[in-house]
C-alpha cells in the first residue's frame, strides 16, 4: 500500500526561480530567502519519497482563459517546463507517475471530486520553484516522479478551503488504496500573503500568515471555514492561493508533527512561507527514514526571520 | 453592462478577476496570451493598433492596452498574470508593473516591500470600517498615508 508520509507547504514566487536561474542565490537579498530552505533540502534528501504530488496553480502558461479547470490532475508521463516569456526554465523535464495518477483520478472522481484529466501539459514556476527549493537544482533529472495537481486560483472563485481540504482526504484515500508500496510526499504551494494587482499591490500581512501556519499545523479545520473574501482582504487578492495548502493538509493525519517552518518578507512582492509536516501514524513512520531517532520536538529548528 | 456589486468590491485598490470579468475581458487576456510567441510580440510592437484588431476588444479596452493603463485593464476584465505578458513584451519586470499600478516609482515600491510591504491596516475596506475580519482586537489607527491604497 502506498502512504502519504509528509506534507510540504511552500511559496512558489517566480522571482525565486529567476534568482536560481541567473545565479543570484548568493546575493544578500536572496540568501535570506534560500537559507530558509537549506534544512528542508536536507530533510528531503533523507526522506527520499518515491513520488511527490504537487498542488500548484498555473499562471496563464498551460491554461489561458479558453478553458479554466478547477482541479486538473496531470496524468502524463512527463511535463515539460513552460516558456513563460523568457524561454523555459533550465530545469529537468518533470517525469510523472501515470499509473498512480490514473488511480488517483479514478478513486477521487468516484468520491465525487470531478477532476479534469490532463494528459498533455507544460508546467510553470508554480510547480518548478517549490521543486527547486526542496530538491535543489539537479542537472539531468528530478529525484522522483511528480504528479501535478493544478488548481484554479486565478479566476474567482477558486474552490473553497473546505473543498480543498476534503479533496486532500480523498487523495489520501486513493493513495492508500494503491497496490504498490510507495512513500508519497504532498506539496501545497503558493502564497503566503501577497497582492500583485491594482493600487493595493504590495500588501503583506505577516500576522495573518503566521496565524495561518499555526492553524495549518494544529487546527486545520479552522482554516477550512475562512471565506474567500477574508483571504483576499487580509492576505491580498492573490493570497487566495493559500487554499491550495489545505489540499496538502487534508491528505495528512489530524495530528501531525511540525518538523520545520520558515517565513520571510519579501521575495519580490510576496511573503515567503514554508512548512514541513510529518504524518505521525504508525504506517507512515515505519517508512519514514527522516523520522527515525528524531522524535523529540523539532520546532526549535524553525527559522523565524521576519519580525 | 453595469457590474453587479460583490462583497469583495469593498476591498480597496483591488479588481477581483471573477467570472464576470473573465467573460468581459476575454479579448484582453487572449491578446496578452498571444504575446507568449515571439512572432506575435514583433507584430504587436511593429503596429500596436493594427495588431489589436485581431482581438475582440471594446474601445475602452483597446485604449487601456495602448496606454498601458494596467489598472483600467484589470477593471475591464484583464487578469494580472495575463497582463504581465504585455509588461514583459515592453521589457518590464513584474515589480515595475506593480509600482505603476500603485502610482509609485519602482524604487519606492521596492523599498516598501523590503520594509515589510504595504500594511493591511487602513487597507481592508473602502467603506471605512477597517475592522479585522477575525475580530482580534481593534485595528490600529488609520494607516499611514504612504501605505494606503487609493482607488482611482
Amino acid at each position: 500500500m502506498a502512504t502519504i508520509i509528509a506534507g510540504v507547504g511552500s511559496s512558489h514566487v517566480p522571482a525565486i526561480g529567476a534568482a536560481l536561474d541567473n545565479g543570484k542565490t548568493g546575493e544578500p537579498y536572496w540568501k535570506r530567502v534560500f537559507s530558509g530552505f537549506e534544512k528542508s533540502k536536507e530533510w528531503m534528501a533523507k526522506t527520499k519519497p518515491d513520488v511527490a504530488i504537487v498542488v500548484y496553480n498555473d499562471h496563464a502558461s498551460a491554461f489561458s482563459v479558453d478553458v479554466i479547470p478547477t482541479f486538473a490532475l496531470g496524468c502524463a508521463a512527463e511535463f515539460p517546463p513552460a516558456d513563460e516569456g523568457w524561454g523555459p526554465r533550465p530545469v529537468p523535464v518533470i517525469k510523472g507517475h501515470p499509473e498512480l495518477a490514473a488511480h488517483i483520478a479514478q478513486s477521487v472522481i468516484l468520491d465525487e471530486f470531478d477532476l479534469t484529466i490532463v494528459n498533455k501539459m507544460e508546467v510553470d514556476h508554480g510547480l518548478t520553484v517549490p521543486l527547486n527549493l526542496l530538491f535543489g537544482q539537479p542537472r539531468n533529472a528530478w529525484p522522483c516522479p511528480v504528479i501535478p495537481l493544478a488548481v484554479n486560483v486565478v479566476m474567482y472563485p477558486p474552490p473553497t478551503g473546505h473543498r480543498c481540504y476534503m479533496l486532500g482526504k480523498a487523495i489520501r484515500k486513493a493513495v492508500e488504496s494503491y497496490r504498490e508500496d510507495l512513500r508519497v510526499v504532498i506539496f501545497g504551494t503558493g502564497g503566503l500573503s501577497h497582492q500583485i494587482s491594482g493600487p493595493r499591490a504590495g500588501l503583506i500581512n505577516s500576522k495573518w500568515d503566521k496565524a495561518f501556519l499555526d492553524n495549518l499545523s494544529k487546527n486545520p479545520k479552522k482554516l477550512t471555514r475562512i471565506p474567500h473574501v477574508e483571504y483576499m482582504r487580509e492576505a491580498g487578492a492573490e493570497g487566495i492561493e493559500m487554499v491550495m495548502w489545505l489540499i496538502m493538509r487534508g491528505a495528512l493525519d489530524d495530528n501531525v508533527q511540525e518538523v520545520y517552518r520558515f517565513y520571510t518578507v519579501p521575495a519580490s512582492n510576496t511573503a515567503v512561507g514554508h512548512i514541513i509536516l510529518e504524518n505521525r501514524g504508525r504506517a507512515s513512520r515505519k517508512h519514514s527514514a527522516a523520522a527515525k531517532g528524531k522524535q523529540a520536538p523539532r520546532r526549535k529548528t524553525s527559522h523565524r526571520l521576519a519580525a | 453592462m453595469v457590474r453587479r456589486r460583490q462583497e469583495y468590491d469593498d476591498i480597496p485598490g483591488t479588481f477581483v478577476f471573477d467570472a464576470e470579468r473573465s467573460r468581459q475581458g476575454y479579448g484582453i487576456n487572449m491578446f496578452c496570451m498571444s504575446l507568449m510567441k515571439e512572432e506575435n510580440r514583433k507584430a504587436f510592437k511593429a503596429d500596436e493598433a493594427e495588431y489589436l484588431k485581431k482581438f475582440q476588444l471594446t474601445d475602452e479596452q483597446r485604449d487601456a492596452i495602448l496606454k498601458r493603463d494596467y489598472n483600467r485593464m484589470l477593471e475591464l476584465g484583464g487578469n494580472i498574470y495575463f497582463a504581465a505578458k504585455l509588461g514583459a513584451t515592453d521589457g518590464h519586470s513584474f515589480q515595475h508593473l506593480a509600482a505603476v499600478m500603485t502610482g509609485s516609482s519602482q524604487q519606492d515600491y521596492a523599498a516598501m516591500m523590503l520594509a515589510g510591504g504595504r500594511s493591511v491596516e487602513g487597507n481592508r475596506s473602502r467603506s471605512a470600517k477597517d475592522k479585522q475580519a477575525k475580530g482580534k482586537g481593534k485595528a490600529k489607527s488609520q494607516s499611514k498615508s504612504k501605505s494606503t491604497a487609493k482607488r482611482k
